[in-house]
């Protein structure tokens, strides 16, 4: 799983103590953006054979923010490529230095650590909202999912916001 | 069990990615589509703010992280980097700890 979003969503339902699939459907869900992103770069992009499938791995907001701010073809493939490999060199590095230091910790909680995700989260959510709707739609989110949180197992409010979010798309307008 | 989740979840991930760049345009074109796509990460990642500084396992609560919640948003309003805002909430709780 390379999509940060949904790392950090997995992680977060499990170590809140919400079950593994719980998690999984989250994190599925969370990188469902990623196909409109595949949609806009399949143009910009050369997927001939054996490049499709590795192409695909790297699709996510970083790389497609790159790749489509460029003017010409070929200026978007190496963007597209030099954002994937460093980001995914970066990233996975970071993330082995984190587990690796935090078996050293003796207690995550005393260093703030249980606050980090949300702050992670919230600065994932913050650039997607500059407008009524999904300002709107963030702010009904949290609430259901507080208000439901006390009578469902763990990460499954999470699930009901979800599936609120599709009533809410697919009502005649 | 849970590796066997992460590895579904993990070739989900995959799979979506690999359906947008190689499915025909019109599969998701759909107006409702294109409406629902991008609402569904900021109803999610909303809800998880909501519920990882708001509750414990169950149990709504109010603690020190709706404080770090609170410094990690001025910090995205300063427009500081993500690993600044992700610092600032940390170490707000952790100060926070220290001193009550």
């Amino acid at each position: 799983m390379f999509t940060g979003a949904s790392q950090f969503a997995f992680i977060g339902v499990v170590g809140a103590g919400g079950s593994a699939w719980a998690g999984a459907a989250t994190a599925a869900l969370l990188g469902t953006r990623n196909a409109l992103y595949g949609l806009r770069l399949s143009s910009l992009l050369d997927l001939r054979s054996w490049r499709l499938p590795v192409s695909a791995h790297f699709v996510i907001d970083e790389t497609t923010a790159m790749t489509i701010a460029r003017d010409k073809p070929a200026d978007s493939r190496i963007a597209y490529w030099a954002t994937a490999i460093a980001l995914f060199s970066l990233w996975n590095l970071g993330t082995l230095i984190g587990a690796l230091a935090t078996q050293a910790l003796p207690d995550p909680k005393a260093l703030g650590l249980d606050a980090a995700p949300p702050a992670a989260f919230l600065a994932l959510l913050a650039p997607r909202l500059r407008a009524r709707e999904p300002l709107a739609v963030a702010v009904a989110a949290a609430l259901i999912a507080l208000v439901a949180l006390p009578f469902v197992p763990t990460g499954v409010p999470l699930l009901i916001v979800a599936a609120a979010v599709l009533l809410y798309g697919i009502r005649p307008r | 069990m849970i590796w066997t989740a992460l590895l579904v979840a993990s070739a989900a991930c995959y799979a979506i990615k690999l359906a947008g760049l190689s499915l025909p345009q019109r599969f998701l074109a759909g107006p409702r589509v294109q409406r629902i796509i991008p609402l569904l990460p900021v109803a999610l990642l909303a809800a998880l703010v909501a519920t990882q500084t708001f509750a414990t396992g169950r149990h709504l609560v109010l603690d020190v992280r709706a404080a770090a919640l609170v410094v990690a948003g001025v910090a995205v309003l300063l427009r500081a980097p993500f690993l600044v805002v992700v610092i600032a909430g940390a170490a707000t709780a952790a100060l926070l700890r220290l001193v009550l």
